[in-house]
């Protein structure tokens, strides 16, 4: 298999045509190349996005009240009702498939202009009252201080927890924010806390960054909400859908609202986890078409190979018919001629590997750092396995690239091999 | 069409000369279909050739006679009756086994000396071994003893095209003779060169017979022909003279040692 004389006729055969076997081998490594950058790059948007919505409770179901669209037990259509306190106890008590249940209000005033104020600053930004589980929902990095906890809520203090952005605009720069009073829509907040969003993908109206978490009962107080809750986010236990705590929520809160059973718009909801899995789903079809495509580049490339290995078989039939004469058995004449496609696709494919390889490392440390987190492209890579299969591909198919023109250099007679001009 | 002659040995080759017969032809038939046209190139030739003869086989073109050689080559399949290479009946051999068969028994010698342009002289000689599994350096080693039997020891590392016409077909001999074959077969072996060159070849082609391999030279040049023991004439696809050569030339000189 390894010597000389092999590798001798190797070299002559494809050294014969240059520029031929070059163009040829382009074909093979186009494809390759191709396929690696396309498969990295799918990596790479997957990563982006899903680190995006990385550390969030995929689990999660979110709800809140529309106006009803039946009339029900004597109240009209069209009524407004909001979530109550009481509900929050009602949720935990009925549903035993419930894990954490995060209650939320928004706090008005940004639409209206400059909300919030510190010193000569000011500046408008949304806020959220919220429960300390909140940071079970949708974590953030707490880069200073800390978040809303159980003591705010039950003392209904007035704390809040800043976005960095909000942290960047109000104070000066390397100021301690923390135990600075900052004014909100007339009222003044101590602030305990700045955080930096992890999952910058998902988005509940606002930058995160722009946004202040305040203990949920304060922001009722403060702003006389009464006992309304905005909206709900809920998780479900363990590895259980979470789409059995939606159904079974929806409904409790239906009947606890008087509203119609029937009534499909009154109670809004959004499942993460039915995204999420679409969003999965949407993956995989990415990565199914991506070695489609990738597959047919290099195909087209493996039959160019096999095209030109015809063309040298043809050009050596003399050569091949006085091997023959000499006694190089059909299957000495097939191997030499498969070995030679193997040898040109492996190293064509196995240079367009490399080369694609090198690329998707090249813009992974070209692209900004992934703790700056407003991405969709993140750390594109070629896993060991994938580079494996697509080198095993190359060979088999220089095998069958090979193959064709072989039959056809032993399917011709010696003599007519000899006499071929 | 073709001329057959066949050359007994003259006596004193006769202590190579055994009475085993090395070819024997019984009613060999060949047709060529050439779309709706079939070509009746062999109509039953029966021959026998023993051991150590050296014979050619003469006849214009179209007469059959590089038919019957590619088919005693086992370069071609006859289509009816039969061959015994070396006692052995040729028959339903698929191309593995002839390629053996021609690597272990035959040495074939072309008029276009068939040599590969990209291997120099002596990677030419040693390509039969290479077929025969001997490692490269034995087979460097008697292609080297080739080349100097030849005469072309300091042409090694040349290529074919840096050669004359003469030194080809000494180096195409030498590949022929490396496999130690029983039978050489030469397919116009003087075809193309000019006649000094062609005695030598001849001359050569003597002293391989001496040393008991059987040569079969097909040739349309009468005194190449007569330069044989037995002169076969072919017409029409069979055997119309064949007969002792009464003219055979002893060897004038020994171009090479043996």
């Amino acid at each position: 298999m390894f010597d000389r004389d092999r590798w001798q006729e190797i070299w002559s055969s494809l050294a014969k045509n240059k520029v031929r076997t070059l163009l040829t081998a382009f074909g093979v490594f186009w494809g390759i190349f191709m396929l690696m950058i396309m498969l990295g790059s799918g990596i790479g948007l997957q990563n982006g996005v899903t680190n995006g919505m990385g550390d969030m409770a995929t689990n999660s179901v979110f709800m809140w009240t529309r106006p009803t669209t039946e009339p029900y037990k004597g109240l009209p259509r069209n009524r407004r009702f909001y979530f109550r306190n009481e509900d929050i106890k009602a949720l935990i008590d009925n549903i035993e498939e419930l894990d954490i249940i995060s209650p939320r209000l928004e706090g008005g005033g940004r639409r209206s202009g400059d909300n919030v104020v510190y010193k000569k600053n000011t500046a408008a930004f949304s806020i959220f009252g919220d429960y300390p589980e909140w940071n079970l929902i949708d974590p953030a990095n707490i880069i200073k201080g800390r978040f809303i906890n159980d003591i705010d809520i039950a003392e209904a203090r007035k704390v809040a927890v800043i976005g960095q952005r909000v942290y960047e605009v109000l104070f000066e720069k390397d100021e301690d924010p923390l135990g600075k009073y900052i004014r909100i829509n007339g009222v003044y907040f101590q602030v305990v806390g700045v955080f930096k969003p992890k999952n910058s993908n998902i988005n509940f109206g606002g930058d995160k960054e722009q946004s202040i978490h305040l203990p949920f009962t304060t922001l009722q107080q403060a702003y006389n909400y009464g006992n309304i809750v905005g909206w709900f986010a809920l998780t479900s236990k363990g590895d259980l859908p979470v789409s059995i705590v939606q159904d079974k929520a929806i409904k409790l809160l239906k009947e606890r609202h008087k509203v119609s059973p029937d009534d499909a718009r009154a109670i809004g909801s959004f499942n993460l986890d039915k995204e999420f899995r679409q969003m999965t789903g949407l993956f995989t079809g990415i990565k199914a078409l991506i070695w489609i495509v990738g597959i047919g580049t290099l195909l087209a490339g493996v039959i160019g190979i096999s095209n030109i290995m015809l063309v040298i078989v043809k050009e050596r039939t003399n050569e091949i018919g006085i091997m023959r004469a000499l006694g190089a058995s059909p299957a000495k004449v097939i191997s030499q001629i498969v070995s030679e496609s193997v040898v040109l696709t492996t190293i064509a494919g196995y240079a367009g590997l490399v080369a694609g390889v090198f690329l998707i490392e090249l813009i992974n440390k070209n692209l900004p750092d992934a703790a700056s987190q407003d991405t969709m492209f993140l750390n594109p890579h070629i896993d060991f396995q994938v580079a494996l299969t697509a080198l095993l591909i190359i060979v088999v198919s220089g095998v069958l690239a090979g193959l064709v023109p072989a039959k056809r250099a032993v399917s011709i007679r010696p003599i007519d091999a000899l006499r071929y001009e | 069409m073709a001329l057959f002659m066949i050359i007994l040995l003259p006596a004193k080759s006769g202590s190579h000369f055994n009475n085993t017969m090395m070819i024997t032809l019984n009613n060999i038939h060949k047709t060529y279909e050439t779309g709706s046209n079939s070509l009746h190139v062999l109509k039953g030739i029966d021959l026998e050739v023993g051991a150590g003869e050296m014979v050619a086989v003469m006849g214009s073109s179209g007469s059959g006679k590089s038919t019957l050689l590619n088919i005693l080559g086992l370069l071609d399949r006859h289509d009816l009756g039969d061959y015994y290479l070396d006692g052995k009946l040729i028959k339903d051999m698929n191309e593995t086994k002839a390629a053996l068969l021609r690597n272990k028994f035959l040495g074939f010698v072309f008029q276009s000396f068939n040599l590969i342009s990209f291997k120099n002289a002596a990677e030419n000689v040693a390509l039969p071994l290479y077929y025969q599994g001997v490692s490269r350096r034995s087979r460097n080693k008697l292609a080297m003893e080739y080349l100097e039997r030849v005469g072309l020891l300091p042409w090694a590392a040349h290529l074919p095209n840096e050669l004359s016409g003469g030194q080809k077909q000494r180096l195409a001999i030498a590949r022929a003779l490396i496999g130690k074959p029983k039978v050489i077969l030469a397919d116009e072996p003087t075809g193309a060169l000019d006649s000094t060159t062609s005695g030598e070849v001849m001359d050569l082609f003597q002293e391989i017979n001496q040393t008991g391999i059987t040569l079969i030279i097909v040739t349309h040049e009468k005194d190449i022909a007569h330069k044989t023991q037995r002169i076969i004439k072919l017409r029409d696809g069979l055997i119309d003279t064949d007969h002792k050569n009464g003219h055979a030339k002893p060897i004038t000189k020994a171009i090479v040692s043996l």
